[in-house]
């Protein structure tokens, strides 16, 4: 298969998956106990939390990999840039689901939960990142700055995660209980989640490939840009010669 | 010997614009270069890339035996830029600039002192703050940590703008000095008539390329 | 690391001579706890018990200031230029400035520390524990400052994108420090031994990090 086939195959695929899991989510799995409807939120929330990390996680091997090869390899850093970029709109998916899930739990929008407010803070050092990747300069002066602040940010998310919640299991006051994560998962239920796992995957890895490819093509783009750029310079001594 | 500097096809870019558009060129170690060619010619773009401060794109650019695809660490440690900006520290005084910059170079400090004697900046001067000099001065502050870390490759970028005549003379009689002592010094100015007698050869630059000498100079 | 002795005795000496610091940073962080005071005051039964977390968040903000005076003192328009054609070692430069940073927000946090007692009638206890929390959260917060300031500086949106990589990156900074300052003051000193050596964790990776990282981001390899 050539990779546009593979690229087409994996799109379809996922967006068969996401089809199968709402329908599944929302019609063919049971409520469940003590949760009612809520729990079909269950198939799309932690998959999408998943996605938002392993793309993080992707860009962060790839800005590592730039930097340790002192070949610089372009490909690793429209790599990284891609991968963040759909981690952040899936970051930001998740805290929506979440605050779906917590409002009628809870009976608030929002819970200091170290989850929650972990993924809060990736939400916005994400932000940061892919607005230093937006800043126009060198390719190479923009894709090594952007690289070292993706292993600053990353390196971050452990100690914020751990930092978060120690500090919420030492102030345990208006306990809120995420008790979603003691849930019974069974039988259908199960499957429709590893479902809802593997096509957010496949989503995740389509989205990707698609804004790499599209950010390969700008690079090209501005390459053809500067062969002319160098013949309408060169042609400037030309006159002298 | 391996010549001081060879370029072979450089381009260096500013974004997507090339500074450098394959330039080629050799100069051997004790040479004294004059470089010439209209305003945006890509004179001062060859001066910062050979002290590493613009990267090089494409083609091969060895400073000194340094490839500076690779090293330009190297490269600057052995390289002087007089430059259009001095880069002094305002609130440092001439002397603490210079010995902070000969330390940072690994270069023994108390030449500082005489460098700065000999670019007229010695007494009361030496113990000023850069930020109360005159553009000439600080000019020549510049000068004086180029003199006292005497590097092997002098890169002189527009040299003789700013200073008055007593300045310009002694600047001359510094490069004829280093020419003297063996250091290769690469000299973009537009004042020929001031820069040809220090000089043993021309470089013409156009469109960010070294070109032959033109027919008819405009 | 000589280099580094090199590059923050001229980053003081030059911090000295301008007095940006203390005639701009320093009443900059007093009218922060000002208005956190105006905010949340007068009552002491609110401002006392909240003293080490607003404490924090002033240090926080005129850290950002304290960083991008280190970059703007390096010749205005050409600091990287300048960092570059110094000759110094990345590494050095880096330890330099972050140690630079770090000796400014330490005396900083030594007035705020007296301006929340005062303003905020906080009592002063586990002055051992305050300390050490001060001087590990100050490393912590350098080191980030410096790489990120290096990252920024030069670029036309510098004054905004800093604060925005920065801050959220010292969020575990934040939370640490003012917890550890919090066990301090509630007279239970104890209790922030663990949030310190969260907070060692955080100023020694962030230290490793910018040392190797400093070279790549100078462009000097």
């Amino acid at each position: 298969m050539t990779r546009s086939r593979i690229l087409t195959t994996t799109g379809v695929l996922a967006l068969v998956g996401i089809a199968a899991t709402v329908w599944l989510g929302l019609w063919v799995t049971p409520n469940a106990v003590n949760f009612g409807d809520l729990v079909r939120l269950l198939y799309i929330h932690p998959p999408m939390a998943w996605v938002a990390f392993l793309a993080y996680g992707m860009a962060f091997l790839s800005s590592l990999g730039y930097l340790w090869r002192r070949t610089r390899d372009p490909r690793l850093d429209r790599l990284a840039g891609a991968s963040a970029e759909v981690g952040v709109v899936f970051t930001g998916l998740t805290l929506i689901t979440g605050s779906i899930w917590g409002r009628p739990t809870w009976g608030v929008w929002w819970t200091w939960d170290p989850l929650l407010t972990t993924t809060a803070l990736l939400f916005v050092l994400y932000l940061g990142y892919l607005a230093l990747r937006r800043v126009p300069g060198d390719p190479e002066v923009v894709a090594r700055r952007s690289a070292i602040a993706a292993l600053i940010a990353f390196v971050d998310v452990p100690i914020v995660y751990f930092s978060v919640s120690w500090w919420r299991s030492l102030h345990q006051a208006p306990t809120v209980d995420l008790s979603g994560r003691h849930l019974y998962v069974h039988g259908s239920m199960a499957w429709t989640l590893l479902l809802g796992f593997v096509s957010f995957t496949l989503a995740y890895a389509w989205l990707t490939a698609h804004r790499y490819r599209l950010a390969a093509l700008a690079d090209r783009e501005a390459d053809e840009g500067l062969r002319q750029a160098l013949d309408e310079r060169r042609a400037e001594g030309e006159v002298l010669v | 010997m391996a010549p001081a500097v060879s370029l072979r096809e450089a381009v260096a870019l500013a974004g997507h614009f090339p500074l450098l558009s394959g330039a080629s060129l050799e100069i051997e170690e004790g040479e004294v270069v004059h470089l010439r060619g209209p305003n945006g010619a890509g004179k001062t773009s060859l001066l910062r890339m050979l002290c590493g401060l613009v990267a090089l794109h494409s083609g091969s650019a060895v400073v000194l035996g340094h490839d500076l695809a690779l090293d330009r660490r190297g490269a600057r440690r052995s390289v002087g830029l007089l430059g259009h900006q001095s880069f002094l520290y305002d609130e440092l005084t001439v002397e603490e600039n210079l010995r902070y910059s000969l330390r940072a170079f690994g270069v023994d400090p108390l030449r500082a002192g005489v460098a700065a004697e000999r670019l007229g900046l010695g007494g009361r001067l030496a113990s000023t703050q850069v930020l109360k000099l005159s553009a000439g001065q600080r000019r020549r502050t510049a000068l004086a940590l180029l003199v006292a870390r005497d590097p092997r490759l002098w890169l002189l970028d527009e040299p003789h703008a700013g200073l008055d005549q007593e300045g310009r003379d002694l600047l001359d009689e510094i490069v004829s000095e280093s020419r003297s002592d063996g250091r290769t010094v690469l000299l973009s100015s537009h004042e020929h008539e001031r820069a040809a007698p220090l000089c043993d050869r021309v470089i013409w630059l156009a469109g960010g390329r070294v070109v032959k000498e033109p027919v008819v100079v405009a | 690391m000589r280099d580094a002795w090199l590059v923050a005795g001229k980053d003081l000496r030059i911090e000295f001579r301008s007095r940006v610091a203390v005639n701009q940073v320093i009443p900059f962080a007093a009218a922060v706890i000002l208005l956190f005071g105006l905010a949340l005051g007068p009552s002491r039964q609110v401002l006392a018990p909240a003293s080490a977390g607003l404490f924090w968040v002033a240090v926080l903000l005129s850290s950002v200031l304290v960083t991008q005076r280190s970059f703007a003192v390096e010749a205005s328009d050409g600091a990287r230029d300048a960092l570059r054609l110094s000759g110094l070692d990345p590494a050095g430069i880096f330890l330099g400035k972050a140690l630079a940073v770090a000796v400014e927000l330490l005396a900083l946090e030594a007035l705020l520390t007296f301006g929340v007692a005062v303003l905020y009638g906080a009592r002063l206890t586990g002055a051992l524990v305050l300390f050490a929390a001060c001087v590990a959260a100050t490393v912590g917060l350098a080191a980030v400052g410096i790489v990120y300031g290096a990252v920024a500086s030069g670029l036309r949106v510098r004054e905004t994108l800093l604060p925005l990589l920065f801050l959220p990156v010292a969020a575990p900074v934040l939370l640490g420090a003012t917890k550890a300052w919090d066990e301090a003051l509630k007279g239970t000193p104890s209790g922030g031994l663990g949030w310190l050596s969260l907070l060692a964790v955080f100023a020694v990776l962030y230290v490793a990090i910018g040392t190797v990282a400093f070279g790549p981001l100078l462009e000097e390899s």
